[in-house]
């Protein structure tokens, strides 16, 4: 039926994009593409080092900068399901999660390549955490909402203060669900390029500096995708197969492993 | 003459406007099993959140008068202070998932941040479990979770977690409505040994069960203190047209 | 056991062990920093909002609302007309939609109705959220790299200028990245559509097909219709994927094959480039436009949702 027919057509796509990466991107990766760094134009080889310790540290910077503020606000939400406060709260947290990627990143330059006077891994690490904190808010809100109020009852009916009902009881029930939300919105960011174009900025060195431009395998896709030199075309297929392997892998691995950690009640 | 350990007076509590309980006077006699009976909805639940203070976590409670333990308003007392001294046990049985049963029975004082030697710990649970007539059945397994327990011995779980606080006052609110009747007369039989130990209150909608375990009984009647006195007299010859009419069935 | 009366706040031991301890946080300062978390995120709200009207405010006096319907960008003499990116943006995501409409609505109704489980429900589940978590990037490259090619030739056959990256190679890649969203709330909708009301219909003679096409689209109208508009203020807001396939033109687009670009994608290619003030800001002002429609078109949807009850 046509129906059936134009269903499975819609995932034809996915089956190309992950035939064609891995085809051309494959044969690139080795020991040398993922310890090197970039070589000039016109010189032979090279490889993606910087732009993989680079997403790393990015992630880094928007974990230590969404987790702590994302768990806090969701458990506010969760304790308070019909407060004004909470309901605006929750608006903007939708919000948020709509504003386009390119958005994102023209304020992270606005609030800190502005000030700093340069380009920084600290402005894309806040970009990207800007990306996160919605995701991370939403999913400890609901895992929270899971959670029977019989628990939070046992604890407070032995004499156990709110606050440590809340952090000893409460979230550690939730931790799976509070996980996910976590490695989900990694996966997110990990793969986005458009908040980094002038914040990050990309750097062809390896540099661990936060307060300098740093390289992300997303960045370097980019620039080495649009330019004009089929070296870098290649360099560009490795690193497209580097990046969607631990973006689909992370998600996977998501869902696998943190089914394991659910809190049955 | 007993002697008094819990003291109500003039007490009603409310939920917004509503009136849930009126003007209750009780005296609950040191060391006895206190049952609270009535049909549903007449309060007999939100009395003993009152007492543990629990009913007052809702944002629309509110409450007037006073409760005395031992001669101290409780609620001139911190709260917390309060639920460490009044245990509660609940009508489904609610043991920590993520704990150990030796971790659950232990976890008043975990969670509160206390640090007890290894030794003191161990004391603590043998003794809470031993007193809940739960450790012979237990003692092998008690770092495993507490999922696999059957209903009866999860309640029975969440006594000794009450009992290892040393509570005076053991509040228990329908205790074994979700469970079968042998884990229920397992139970009963506890409650009668622990009040030695502790004062036990009791809110059961079982007449039969007030009858079988308490000293004393309190029936209340939307919101109303109707009658109470010790339960042997209560249940042969109440003195009140409204309990009699209860206990023989005329309503609830 | 004494405790005095007024101010009882720590209980006398009843063991050499037992030292009761006042909690560090109390519970209203606990709820405080609880709070200040949630103000926190109206307050981030608000700043982004500011900071973009305040940084595009020297576009905004200097050009007003005609920004839009300027037909001229041109920064070397200072023209800074929006409309030929408008009209990018436009065309793309309107073309994206209804190319992927084509595909998510049966994908809704393939998962609502015919198979809700199943490995083969499942597994097109899977590629679907798959679908959704691919790199924007990635699907830029493999749009340029794949896709134009394909197009190019297609254009030569056409008889048109063999470009290959154009608005309408953008609008594929765009419309392959939409699915995932109205194909996800188009299937709760469509699942939700209550049996009975199907059971009458089937019971008068209906086919499947007319059910669906006579009793549960209606239905699920309104549900379909905010999962639609969720995909467009995806589309609208897209950037990297458009940029690397739109042929970069400030010029309005005279055909569906013609190079262009779109609010997102000017930014992206001009932004780290633009010299003086006035180029800055109204770069600023497209990121400030371009927020405001996709949290308004974002918030009707979720709105229609919310209404219609069905979870995400």
């Amino acid at each position: 039926m046509i129906i059936v027919l134009l269903a499975f057509c819609s995932i034809l796509p996915m089956f190309f994009i992950l035939f064609f990466i891995t085809r051309k991107g494959i044969s690139v990766i080795n020991w040398r593409f993922l310890t090197e760094l970039p070589k000039p134009v016109g010189e032979i080889g090279g490889g993606i080092s910087n732009a993989i310790i680079g997403t790393f540290m990015l992630i880094g910077i928007a974990t230590a900068f969404s987790v702590p503020v994302g768990i806090l606000a969701g458990i506010f939400l969760s304790e308070n399901r019909k407060s004004r406060l909470a309901s605006l709260t929750r608006l903007c947290v939708e919000t948020l999660q709509g504003v386009p990627s390119i958005v994102i990143g023209i304020v992270a330059y606005l609030w800190l390549v502005v000030s700093m006077g340069s380009f920084s891994a600290l402005s894309g690490g806040m970009a990207l955490g800007l990306m996160m904190l919605p995701v991370i808010i939403t999913a400890t809100e609901e895992t929270l909402k899971l959670i029977p109020e019989s628990l939070k009852e046992a604890s407070l009916g032995l004499g156990v203060s709110y606050p440590r009902t809340i952090l000893k009881v409460i979230l550690p029930a939730g931790v799976s669900g509070l996980v996910t939300g976590i490695l989900l919105s990694i996966a997110r960011v990990a793969g986005e390029t458009a908040p980094l174009l002038f914040t990050a900025f990309g750097s062809p060195f390896m540099n661990v500096n936060i307060l300098k431009p740093m390289n992300s395998l997303p960045l370097m896709i980019f620039n080495y995708a649009t330019s004009p030199y089929p070296e870098w075309h290649t360099l560009a297929w490795g690193a497209s197969f580097i990046l969607i392997v631990f973006v689909l892998g992370l998600n996977l691995f998501t869902k696998v492993v943190t089914r394991r950690w659910k809190v049955q009640f | 003459m007993e002697s008094t350990i819990l003291r109500i007076e003039q007490f009603s509590a409310f939920f917004g406007a509503a009136g849930v309980l009126k003007d209750i006077k009780l005296s609950i006699p040191d060391k006895r099993i206190t049952a609270i009976m009535g049909p549903s909805g007449c309060g007999k639940t939100t009395l003993i959140r009152c007492i543990n203070r629990m009913h007052e976590l809702n944002p629309d409670a509110t409450v007037s008068g006073r409760i005395l333990l031992d001669g101290e308003d409780i609620y001139a007392t911190d709260p917390i202070i309060v639920r460490r001294q009044i245990g509660m046990v609940f009508q489904k049985p609610n043991p920590f998932p993520m704990m150990s049963i030796y971790n659950n029975v232990i976890a008043g004082y975990n969670l509160n941040g206390i640090r007890l030697v290894q030794n003191e710990k161990d004391r603590v649970v043998e003794e809470s479990l031993r007193k809940a007539a739960l450790w012979d059945e237990v003692k092998g397994a008690l770092h495993r979770r507490g999922t696999f327990l059957s209903g009866g011995q999860q309640q029975r779980l969440c006594i000794a977690r009450a009992l290892a606080m040393q509570p005076e006052v053991l509040l228990l609110d329908e205790p074994t409505s979700a469970l079968d009747p042998k884990a229920t007369s397992h139970i009963e039989e506890l409650l009668v040994q622990l009040k030695d130990t502790v004062t036990i209150i009791l809110v059961t909608h079982n007449m039969a069960q007030a009858a079988r375990v308490s000293d004393y009984t309190a029936f209340l009647y939307l919101g109303e203190l109707i009658e109470f006195g010790p339960s042997g007299r209560m249940f042969t010859a109440p003195k009140e047209k409204r309990t009699e009419e209860y206990l023989t069935g005329k309503f609830g | 056991m004494n405790h005095s009366r007024a101010e009882v706040l720590v209980l006398e031991p009843k063991t050499e062990t037992m030292r009761w301890r006042k909690p560090a946080l109390s519970e209203s300062s606990f709820r405080k920093i609880l709070s200040a978390a949630g103000a926190f995120v109206l307050l981030l709200l608000l700043a982004i909002l500011l900071s973009l009207i305040i940084a595009s405010l020297p576009a905004i006096r200097s050009f007003g609302i005609g920004f839009f319907f300027g037909s001229t960008w041109d920064p070397v003499r200072s023209e800074f007309g929006a409309f030929p990116f408008v009209l990018g943006t436009l065309a793309t995501s309107f073309l994206a939609l209804i190319i992927s409409v084509i595909f998510s609505i049966p994908i809704s109704i393939f998962l609502g109705e015919y198979s809700a489980q199943g490995p083969t429900a499942t597994f097109i589940k899977s590629m679907i959220e798959l679908l959704a978590g691919v790199p924007s990037v990635i699907y830029g490259f493999c749009g340029l790299f794949l896709l134009a090619p394909l197009v190019r030739i297609l254009e030569t056959k056409l008889g048109v200028a063999p470009y290959g990256v154009g608005i309408f190679a953008a609008s594929l890649v765009l419309s392959i990245m939409i699915i995932p969203y109205s194909a996800s709330i188009g299937r709760e909708v469509i699942s939700l559509v209550p049996s009975d009301l199907k059971e009458a219909a089937f019971s008068l003679g209906a086919t499947r097909f007319e059910v669906i096409r006579k009793v549960i689209l209606p239905y699920a109208g309104s549900g379909i219709v905010a999962g639609i508009l969720l995909s467009l203020g995806r589309a609208l807001g897209e950037t990297m994927a458009v940029t690397m396939v739109i042929g970069n033109s400030n010029f309005i687009p005279k055909s569906i094959f013609s190079p262009a670009n779109t609010l997102p994608s000017v930014i992206a290619n001009e932004f780290t480039e633009a010299t003086g003030s006035l180029y800055l800001a109204s770069l600023i002002k497209l990121g400030l436009v371009l927020f405001i429609v996709t949290t308004l078109i974002n918030l009707i949807g979720k709105l229609i949702i919310r209404r219609i009850g069905v979870r995400e």
